[in-house]
């Protein structure tokens, strides 16, 4: 299970990553690797205003579909339309390619809460 | 005891394996005081004084092949091909389970996949799931779909005055729980007043009273609004008129008990529920999917189930998990039975006797039948009550329709009759004689 | 098996072929509204032949009870009885109409009757309902009526079901559809509901319980007195799920141990076929709280005649018309061969036969609960380095036996439910466990043999992501 150093994580395995003025939010390696191979990915609107901790979009494996949680309020300035053509670009890009949602982040400070690489990875490691 | 192989010998050796000394013993674990109570039910019969014992209740009952029937009302006397019971009785279709093997299941598979094939082209949408209970149950989850797509900030349910009472009470009691505000509206859909707190505005076609529109107007209406537009139709006539999709319609939803299901009382009915392209993955319900196995050969398979129960449980789309197998299973085969023609041909039987029999009874002094175009049934005004001419006729072999009072207690004077390829020229003759001899 | 590939009914389909000709018209043609006239209808056109070959051959590429032993926990495959179709097949039902007046359907109304006040007897309950048309249905029934007693005792803070965590998603999903939430209730070690974790979630917010014993876990639920008594006694009822009754006919009624409201599946329990997937019927069976509140209308008894009739505070229909009146006529027919004392049979067969293959299979497949099972156990497919719960039910394929139920319940890593019902001998049984015992060898000695698998079925795995991603679901030409 790979970690990206530049972000920062959920429990509930979400990432989120500064990108300029807006944070990028995807799913975490070991997410995708729980999951499966992803069949679709459900996004929200641009436009959306979303509270740290709400559901923004579900993701569908075979045999599984799991909501994904916002790690940071913020409204959805951007969505990854590449992922609706090609879900498992998720599965091969988790941190890259595959990133989500962009947002611009309304308590930037909610970002110091979040779990750090070596935290996440030492959390999700017992799973 | 029959169905039950094991003999005393077996028994014996099989709780030697196990390590019990009786089968009592293996139900140790149920509360002593509740163990093995007396049912109260009669001794088990042979198959042949059950059968005997049964045949006698059936024969009490009064069928459509023994009168001049004219009653529909949300179940057909239509007629059934040979063949349908002949290949869907097959124990390979009966007696196998939900296709959760798809290696095993193909029968069961491409079945489906043709029966979802062919109903979407019927409704003229992009797809259709294995079937739901009946067309009232797909009906109130379509709706649910609709209060889905628009979320909170829409309310508001638009139904036709004129569908089905018992569509009408099976939605009341699904939407129980939710903060809805279901609105009946009479007349023309167009006009049915969708606004921006509407979720759906629902179309009967044909409606309750047989009456037929084109539904065009109705759908651009209700998209004009934001709203989605749900149609509830007829199959067979779907094999002569303009499909709903074709119309505009987001969501399709029909009873398929006239595509090869016998009327037995009101059920195994079939629910057909269909949708355009951007609602597949919120419709509730089996979809099956064409697939490919490492060689590249074609199979079909349950697929989209995320959606559903087993994988979403408390946030699954619904909680239904079976489909309506047999009932859909003779649906697909009469459709291909009858095929591209025959099903035109039912329909056209049904346009062309309906309105024949509307044109005597028309004439009958003090009947009058209602303005419109009309498929396969049509409400006649009565001079006397509707209710005492059923009553009078039903006893002379000729079933005349459905008083309306039936369903709406002040409509005492209408009776909804129901004319069918099954009917032929001298039976509607027949009830033209009838009614207006029980008038007098 | 037939391995060949069956070509689409769209494919076998040639313009102007005919199938079943109907009667020319005998009275004149009406116009019809030309704006209204489909421009084209793009179904097959087959000769009866093709269409009868086509649906024999479709026929021969599944397994079912009537060609193999279909051993799939929770689901019930016992033997669908012949004489239930006959009985089904009778003009009688076929050409009775839900609207003619109860005087013209006295025969159908009498049969729902009848099975009516059998299943009470089964099950003890004050009233039953016929007319869900599937377990989930049932359900469904029972957890609005369960909301509307809170109700109309003016206590609309009870928003709250308990779950266990072994339970089938249709409960969740059943809640969510009444507006209630869920909460989940562990288990504990011994595969039971844990107790504690019940009572801490017991308060004056909870609607009830939701309970299925034997458990999914094919377990009895030892305490379910005691639960039945803590939520009762918390102010809330206790909801049934009747898919393993097969365990419990002519044994327990689930009545008196404090079930408030219970679904039976006459499609297993009770032998009305599942046909690929229904129609089934999902008996809705309540106590003297709840029977007002039944789905209807319901058949009632007046003096020598028969009504159908709607309880005094129904939830409402839950479709439209009776129910599913052809599989209630199978399962009469079924109970009525059987009488009371062929039903404990039932229950003690399909138990013995069941704790017969959990002991000569315990030892090669791990049940995680190893104690004596009811009629189904789960075992554990994960033995064996490399090799999971899925090969090892592909290959039971080869050996000509349908699978069990995999990976259900969530709770037991990767499960298999046995069930084999009491209609199979013991000769089948002992055939089931050489090859059980053999495929364990295979997963040890020759694994790919396994993931290979099935080997003669007219597809072999398919790609399911595939087929998920870029949805086929309608013949496109």
């Amino acid at each position: 299970m790979s970690v990206d150093k530049n972000s920062r994580y959920r429990s509930s395995h979400e990432w989120a990553r500064k990108d300029g003025a807006r944070y990028l939010v995807g799913i975490s390696d070991h997410a995708q690797e729980a999951l499966g191979d992803i069949v679709f990915v459900e996004l929200p609107e641009v436009g959306k205003q979303l509270r740290q901790g709400e559901a923004f979009g579900v993701i569908e494996s075979v045999k599984a579909a799991s909501d994904v949680y916002m790690p940071m309020s913020g409204k959805v300035v951007a969505v990854n339309d590449a992922v609706s053509g090609d879900p498992a670009l998720v599965n091969r890009e988790p941190y890259a390619g595959g990133w989500l949602v962009a947002i611009e982040a309304s308590a930037p400070a909610e970002w110091d809460g979040l779990l750090d690489p070596a935290a996440y990875e030492a959390e999700a490691g017992k799973e | 005891m029959p169905f039950i192989p094991n003999t005393g010998a077996d028994r014996e050796a099989m709780l030697a394996a196990v390590g019990a000394r009786s089968v009592e013993e293996l139900f140790s674990d149920i509360p002593a005081d509740k163990r093995f109570p007396k049912l109260g039910l009669p001794e088990g019969l042979s198959e042949l004084e059950a059968l005997r014992e049964i045949e006698a209740m059936a024969s009490k009952n009064e069928v459509a092949s023994k009168s001049a029937w004219f009653l529909g009302a949300g179940a057909y006397n239509h007629f059934i091909p040979a063949a349908v019971p002949a290949l869907a009785s097959r124990g390979e279709f009966l007696s196998a389970y939900t296709p959760y093997q798809p290696e095993v299941s193909q029968g069961t598979l491409q079945a489906i996949f043709e029966y979802q094939s062919m109903a979407a082209e019927l409704f003229g949408v992009d797809t259709v799931n294995a079937s739901h209970y009946d067309g009232a149950t797909a009906l109130a989850e379509a709706v649910i779909m609709a209060l889905n797509h628009g979320g909170s900030g829409r309310p508001r349910i638009m139904l036709p005055a004129a569908l089905h009472p018992e569509y009408k009470d099976v939605a009341r009691t699904y939407l129980a729980a939710f903060p809805v505000e279901i609105e009946e509206y009479a007349g023309e859909p167009a006009a049915a007043g969708a606004d921006a707190r509407t979720a759906c505005v629902v179309a009967a076609y044909p409606d309750f009273e047989g009456r037929v529109r084109d539904l065009s107007a109705a759908a651009e209406a209700a998209h004009a609004a934001g709203a989605l537009f749900i149609v509830s139709a007829d199959p067979i006539m779907l094999g002569l008129l303009k499909s709903p999709g074709s119309m505009g319609a987001d969501i399709v939803t029909a009873e398929g008990q006239s595509l090869g299901n016998a009327m037995n009382y009101g059920g195994p009915f079939l629910g057909m529920m269909g949708a355009t392209q951007k609602f597949v993955r919120k419709m509730p319900g089996r979809i099956v999917g064409q697939a490919a196995d490492h060689d590249g050969r074609r199979g079909f398979v349950l697929t989209l189930s995320a959606r559903e129960q087993h994988i979403r449980r408390e946030k699954a789309v619904s909680n239904i998990c079976s489909n309506q197998g047999l009932a859909m299973l003779q649906a697909t085969v009469y459709l291909e039975a009858l095929g591209k023609g025959g099903l035109k041909a039912v329909a056209e039987l049904c346009w062309n006797k309906a309105h024949y029999a509307a044109g005597l009874v028309a004439k009958i002094p003090g009947f009058a039948v209602a303005d419109g175009e009309f498929f396969k049934e049509f409400v006649v005004k009565t001079p006397v009550p509707a209710a005492s001419i059923v009553e009078k006729l039903e006893r002379r072999g000729v079933m005349p329709g459905l008083a309306l009072s039936r369903y709406y207690p002040d409509r005492t004077h209408e009776l909804l009759v129901c004319v069918t390829e099954m009917n032929t020229r001298e039976q509607i003759e027949l009830l033209a004689r009838s009614l207006e001899e029980a008038s007098v | 098996m037939n391995l060949k590939p069956e070509p689409l009914a769209f494919e076998l389909s040639s313009p102007g072929r005919v199938g079943v000709a109907l009667p020319k018209s005998d009275v004149p043609a009406a116009p019809m509204p030309k704006a209204l006239l489909r421009d084209e209808l793009k179904l097959p056109e087959l000769d009866e032949l093709t269409v009868v070959r086509h649906f024999t051959r479709l026929s021969q590429k599944n397994y079912s009870i009537d060609t193999e032993f279909y051993p799939l926990g929770s689901c019930t495959m016992k033997y669908n009885p012949k004489a239930n179709e006959a009985a089904a097949a009778l003009p009688g039902w076929k050409g009775s109409h839900p609207l003619a007046s109860d005087r013209c359907n006295q025969g159908s109304i009498e049969l729902i009757w009848k099975l009516q006040e059998s299943l009470k007897s089964i099950g003890g309950f004050e009233a039953v309902s016929l007319q869900p048309a599937a377990g989930a249905h049932g359900e469904l029934a029972g957890v609005f009526m369960i909301r509307a007693y809170h109700l109309s005792r003016g206590d609309a803070r009870r928003v709250k079901m308990l779950i266990p965590d072994s339970a089938h998603g249709t409960n969740p999903a059943s809640c969510t559809m009444a507006g209630l939430t869920t909460v989940t209730i562990p288990s504990d070690a011994d595969g039971g509901v844990d107790m504690a974790a019940l009572k801490a979630a017991c308060d004056d917010t909870v609607a009830g319980i939701m309970i299925t014993n034997p458990s999914t876990l094919g377990l009895f639920e030892r305490n379910i007195e005691a639960i039945a008594r803590i939520v009762h006694e918390a102010g809330g009822l206790v909801y049934g799920d009747g898919a393993n009754m097969n365990a419990l006919t002519g044994v327990l009624r689930p009545a008196d141990v404090g079930i408030d409201v219970m679904h039976f599946n006459l499609h297993k329990t009770f032998s009305t076929p599942h046909g690929g997937g229904g129609p089934g019927v999902g008996m809705v069976g309540a106590g003297k709280a709840l029977a007002a509140f039944l789905p209807g209308p319901i058949a009632a008894r007046k003096g020598e005649a028969y009504a159908m009739e709607v309880p005094a505070r129904t939830i409402g229909r839950m479709k439209a018309f009776y129910g599913n009146f052809g599989v209630l006529v199978r399962a009469y027919t079924y109970i009525r061969m059987l009488g009371a004392e062929g039903l404990r049979r039932v229950a003690e067969s399909a138990v013995l036969n069941a704790n017969y293959l959990k002991a000569r299979l315990e030892k090669a497949y791990p049940v995680k609960y190893p104690r004596r099972c009811m009629h189904e156990f789960v075992a554990m497919g994960n033995f064996a380095d490399g090799v999971h719960t899925l090969d090892i039910a592909k290959r039971m394929i080869d050996y000509g036996f349908h699978p069990p139920t995999i990976y259900f319940p969530l709770i037991v890593p990767e499960a298999l439910m046995i069930e084999p019902t009491e209609t199979e001998s013991k000769e089948t049984l002992d055939g089931f466990v050489e090859v059980m015992l053999k495929i364990a060898e295979e997963a040890r000695t020759s694994p790919e043999l396994l993931r290979e698998a099935p080997h003669a079925t007219p597809v072999g795995r398919l790609d399911e992501v595939a087929a998920a991603r870029c949805p086929v679901l309608c013949y496109r030409g």
